[in-house]
């Protein structure tokens, strides 16, 4: 399934899924569908570079993420998870390493990127932001139409459709003429995460989306993150929920330092893993006092 | 007060009501329109990382502010004409209260593209905007109900400042005042009755920003 055709809701599901509980037990990684087993990356990164005036913040950074896979990076912070994710949008430029998507995309950041080469970029994936980064002066309607309307230069009763198809799956059609300051935090990056869809990316990227929440709101943006992850999105998450971390994701990748320390299936990655970095990391995470 | 006082007062009313309709109040809103024009080139200009483009806008502030509003209107109306460049009152009275408010508002509009979150900007590029239009959709729709109040006061004090272009022969409020009181001599009658219509419009005006202020306050990003 292509991320577009996953962006519109399927007509015969009568209820938006985020209305049901969720699943009692998680799905394992493993009984979704993977796409090919040898499917080609749609990310590729390799020996990524990022420094801040003189500090390093990424060492040298490899991933690669297939088409569908979920990739969860988890790590204390200032570990560089995060500033890796905004390279992966342009947000941040890289110092050095190269950057490939699906094939038709590569980027060499040992010379700065063209302003084209950035679009690009951007073009291929969106991002969620810890604190939303809804446009306060717009409706919610508008805050989705926007990019695809203004940037991407599709007809506005498509985005607009679109748009409302996708506010319906998330169960805030109501709420589409209402401004963000009149939604909840919850009800906000349910926001952002349509605003995101609503781009027709290949990629989603999340930069701890639940981070700012209030506790009983975290759930809600979580169940919709996996039917996301269910549908055959590819993503990248940067999180702290690590039971979250355990269902959703098919690779976990602990950061520390600017490097990727470890990384293997979830399975691994919270039963035994190999670092003794990543088990302090844990332990402290499982175990705050 | 006896009756000639109040026959005076009366009489002389409806001319300086007049001279604010057709002088005070149009001159500071042609002035504030321009300014508010000028104000968000230069405060882009000094914003700009261009160290020769924010080093013409930081001059321009620093004098505007650094001199008297006065002395700014002599040059334009007196000094000028030397040169060969004639303008009568009302164009003069314009381009300096427009070149002054533009300094003044320049900083206020900087001030407020500042104070837009980041993460707005940062959400303007996530949906692939370029810096241009992040700008101008993104940024400056936000920046302006920051600087509603700021900018209120901006233009309340126009308003009063106008008064100096009675110095350069505008028809306005305060040189309908002046004439009735150099008549007359009765200055202190007059000249507070001035003072009391340019006091009504500035409440009137500052009710106004309060409602404004009220209305946009909510869709600011905190």
């Amino acid at each position: 399934m292509s991320p577009a055709d996953a962006s519109t809701p399927k007509p015969e599901t009568p209820e938006p899924a985020i209305l049901e509980p969720a699943t009692p037990e998680p799905q394992r990684p493993e009984s979704r569908p993977r796409g090919m087993d040898s499917a080609p990356a749609l990310l590729s990164v390799r020996g990524l570079q990022k420094s801040f005036d003189s500090t390093r913040v990424l060492e040298s950074i490899d991933l690669r993420v297939t088409r569908g896979e979920v990739l969860v990076l988890i790590g204390p912070s200032g570990s560089g998870k995060t500033t890796l994710l905004r390279c992966l949008n342009g947000l941040e430029i890289a110092d050095g390493g190269i950057v490939d998507v699906a094939d038709e995309l590569s980027i060499d950041f040992s010379s700065t990127p063209s302003k084209k080469t950035l679009a690009a970029l951007r073009d291929r994936s969106a991002m969620v932001f810890q604190h939303y980064n809804l446009f306060p002066h717009m409706t919610v309607l508008e805050n989705i139409i926007e990019g695809p309307v203004m940037v991407q230069r599709r007809p506005r009763a498509e985005a607009v459709r679109e748009a409302l198809e996708l506010l319906d799956r998330v169960g805030l059609t109501e709420k589409k003429d209402n401004h963000p300051f009149e939604l909840s935090g919850g009800q906000q990056q349910r926001v952002g995460i349509v605003r995101a869809l609503a781009l027709r990316p290949q990629l989603l990227l999340f930069d701890e989306p639940t981070s700012a929440l209030d506790p009983e709101l975290v759930g809600d943006v979580l169940t919709l993150m996996k039917e996301l992850a269910a549908e055959g999105w590819t993503m990248v998450i940067v999180t702290h929920e690590l039971q979250f971390a355990r269902e959703v994701a098919h690779e976990v990748a602990f950061v520390d330092g600017g490097v990727i320390v470890e990384r293997g299936n979830p399975e691994l990655m919270f039963g035994s893993p190999e670092q003794e970095r990543t088990r302090q990391f844990l332990h402290r995470l499982l175990f705050p006092f | 007060m006896n009756q000639s006082e109040w026959d005076l007062l009366l009489s002389s009313f409806w001319p300086m009501v007049q001279g604010a309709l057709v002088g005070t109040i149009p001159l500071a809103l042609a002035s504030f329109a321009i300014g508010m024009v000028l104000a968000i080139i230069f405060a882009l200009m000094r914003l700009s990382k261009v160290k020769l483009v924010s080093g013409v806008a930081r001059a321009y502030i620093s004098i505007v502010r650094g001199t008297p509003l006065l002395v700014q209107l002599f040059v334009i109306f007196y000094g000028l004409p030397s040169i060969g460049l004639v303008f009568n009152p009302w164009p003069s009275a314009v381009v300096a209260f427009s070149i002054n408010v533009g300094g003044y508002a320049a900083e206020v509009v900087r001030a407020a593209i500042l104070s837009v979150p980041k993460g707005q900007w940062e959400a303007a590029y996530m949906i692939g905007m370029s810096h241009r239009r992040a700008l101008t959709r993104i940024i400056l729709p936000q920046a302006a109900r920051v600087s509603v109040p700021p900018l209120s006061n901006t233009f309340i004090s126009l308003v009063k400042d106008t008064s100096l272009a009675s110095l350069i022969l505008v028809t306005e409020l305060f040189r309908q005042a002046q004439e009735v009181a150099a008549f007359s001599g009765d200055f202190m009658l007059l000249y507070l009755e001035a003072a009391l219509i340019y006091w009504i419009i500035c409440l009137m005006l500052s009710s106004g920003q309060g409602l404004l202020e009220k209305r946009l306050d909510r869709y600011v990003a905190r």
